[in-house]
């Protein structure tokens, strides 16, 4: 009987171990490709392993004519601008909402919510719409001002919780000893929010990074192309309907790698956080 | 903004309300909390708000080639509204979106439920590759995604039809994928499982594990068979994640844009291959018929903030 019954669980566990290889093939296909030459990628028989690769793929990329550096400028000036603003906006009203009860603050909380489930893809006409007549389509201010509000609902809601977390009792024993309002929070709470505010930054930083679809509409010159831009162009096919299919999958790699290593740090949080609630009750 | 990973945490903590303001504190100190949302309220107002005042209103007005010279808009109350619905191209590529959300947020949710449950029934090696497998494809960026896919479906050197070229008499080199309507929404769908199914299976996974072993050993002694377990016990206890996770699924497949725009750009431009994101996008920046496309978007809004409704309520419950 329990033999049975571990013979079973060894096949699922070999199944289960195939759908792993399944799932990550894409990701491993794009590393393969990116290390191969130009006439091993188009022969008809796949190259299944990267040995005996070269870096040539990278090196065209990085070269200066791609236009991954000025990409990569764009994308992080934006992405600077807006994480700044976002974060220190949304500890702000984060602030007010765990650590105040005022009237209104219901409303702002339903707000938060409610403007999460904006379809941001519905709004793209009205946005491009207002960033042109503002003449601010290209810059990096324009496109970043929409970011910012997209972002902030979901930061204000997370840095929520880590802010609730630090007890206000804390905060109250450092005035009794002496310290202001203002000095009791940034040197007992502000200390012990550190790791939340890492975490929503880096959150933050992913869904700025990443942004396609709103930059696709507003940032419609080459010269203000960010990375998933300029992946894009990178990727269609030439005039004559030939891709250098090694030299896209070295720009994706080059594309996706940070943002993979940022993920890992907060996926943690991402689904407990949103499952953590749910059960406990 | 489209990635996977903007489910809303809900972080449990409960909002502490020691200090409330008593009626003695100053006046400096009760204007506090309004001066410290004003810059979130104020940045919301910018980029949200303004923008959806202003879709809200053009809906209502006509764009045509007189205002393409300089003319203001002129009001002409729900006859975007009227022109849309009476068309029949909106409702055509309304129903397809609606089709595509439901086959792709369905497959999404059995495939992330059974690989959840097999995971909690697996040897702890095959569950840790899974579980790097599928955040390696979660963590992906979108445009990432699809330059590898459009890859392994090349026509000429693309893995997939290489493996299918391997079974005996069937000959696939040179087979263009995109096409075919029915194909192009169908790759579509296969990329967007195959990027959601980790967020779902990971969530659930987490979920399961929460179910108290007490619970379950009590079953059993009780005679209850597996499937019996999984019916009457398991699946009742994580209901509320399936309910937020389906929910959260359909918004997302319902306003798939950035996939849809990269594979029309891939291979296969035309409105045969538009769903509601394309489509409104070409009625609006593509031919400048501003006042139909924000009459677009906002049945498109309604619909979704519909969806969405169920999901807000379970947010608030967290904040009280």
């Amino acid at each position: 009987m329990t033999r049975r019954h571990s013979l079973g669980r060894r096949i699922g566990s070999v199944a289960i171990f195939a759908v792993a290889l399944l799932w990550a093939f894409p990701v491993y296909w794009m590393i393969n490709s990116s290390f191969q030459s130009a006439p091993t990628i188009s022969a008809l028989e796949p190259t299944w392993l990267p040995f005996g690769g070269t870096w040539r793929n990278y090196s065209a990329v990085l070269d200066g004519s791609s236009g991954f550096g000025q990409a990569m400028r764009m994308s992080l000036m934006i992405t600077a601008l807006s994480l700044v603003v976002c974060i220190i906006f949304a500890f702000l009203g984060a602030l007010a909402i765990s650590r105040f009860k005022f009237r209104g603050r219901k409303s702002f909380v339903l707000a938060i919510i409610i403007v999460q489930m904006l379809p941001a893809e519905a709004m793209f006409i009205a946005q491009y719409k207002m960033i042109a007549g503002l003449n601010l389509l290209n810059t990096v201010i324009g496109i970043s001002v929409i970011y910012i509000a997209s972002v902030i609902p979901f930061t204000v809601w997370m840095l929520r919780g880590f802010v609730a977390g630090v007890p206000a009792d804390l905060e109250e024993a450092a005035m009794v000893d002496g310290c202001t309002r203002f000095g009791a929070f940034m040197r007992v709470t502000f200390p012990l929010l550190a790791p939340g505010l890492v975490a929503s930054g880096v959150y933050a930083f992913i869904q700025v990074w990443n942004e396609f679809a709103l930059a696709s509409v507003l940032l419609t010159s080459d010269a203000s192309q960010t990375l998933p831009l300029w992946l894009r162009t990178f990727a269609e096919p030439s005039t004559l309907g030939m891709i250098e299919w090694g030299q896209v999958m070295a720009g994706s790699v080059l594309v996706a790698v940070p943002v993979i290593i940022f993920f890992l740090i907060v996926q943690n949080r991402m689904t407990s956080g949103l499952v953590g609630g749910a059960v406990k009750g | 903004m489209t990635s996977p990973a903007t489910a809303p945490a809900v972080v449990d903590a409960p909002t502490p309300r020691s200090d409330a303001p008593r009626a003695t504190k100053p006046r400096s100190v009760r204007a506090l909390p309004y001066l410290l949302v004003t810059p979130a309220v104020l940045a919301l107002l910018v980029g949200l708000g303004y923008p959806l005042y202003w879709q809200v209103t053009n809906s209502f007005k006509e764009y045509g080639l007189a205002q393409q010279f300089g003319q203001a808009p002129e009001w002409v109350g729900l006859a975007n509204y009227v022109e849309l619905l009476t068309g029949s191209q909106f409702w055509a590529v309304l129903l397809k979106s609606v089709a595509f959300m439901a086959v792709t947020a369905l497959v999404t949710m059995a495939l992330g439920i059974g690989l959840a449950l097999a995971m909690k029934a697996v040897n702890r090696w095959a569950r840790l590759s899974l579980q790097v497998a599928m955040l390696l494809a979660w963590a992906m960026p979108i445009v990432a995604q699809m330059t590898v896919w459009n890859w392994l479906i090349d026509s000429r050197n693309g893995v997939l039809n290489y493996v299918l070229s391997l079974i005996p008499g069937v000959d696939m080199i040179g087979h263009n994928w995109l096409v075919n309507p029915w194909s192009f929404f169908a790759v579509a769908s296969v990329i967007i499982t195959w990027a959601a199914v980790p967020f779902v299976a990971l969530s659930v996974y987490a979920g399961l594990t929460q179910v108290s072993g007490e619970v379950t050993e009590a079953a059993q002694l009780d005679g209850a068979s597996g499937f019996q377990m999984l019916r009457r016990i398991t699946l009742p206890i994580i209901r509320p994640i399936l309910v937020i996770l389906l929910l959260l699924q359909m918004i997302w497949d319902l306003r798939v844009y950035a996939q849809i725009e990269l594979l029309q750009g891939f291979g296969a431009a035309g409105d045969k291959y538009d769903l509601l994101g394309t489509y409104i996008y070409g009625l609006g920046i593509g031919q400048g018929h501003f006042g139909v496309a924000a009459a677009a978007a906002m049945i498109v809004m309604v619909f979704t903030i519909g969806l969405s409704w169920f999901y807000v309520r379970e947010l608030l419950k967290e904040d009280n």
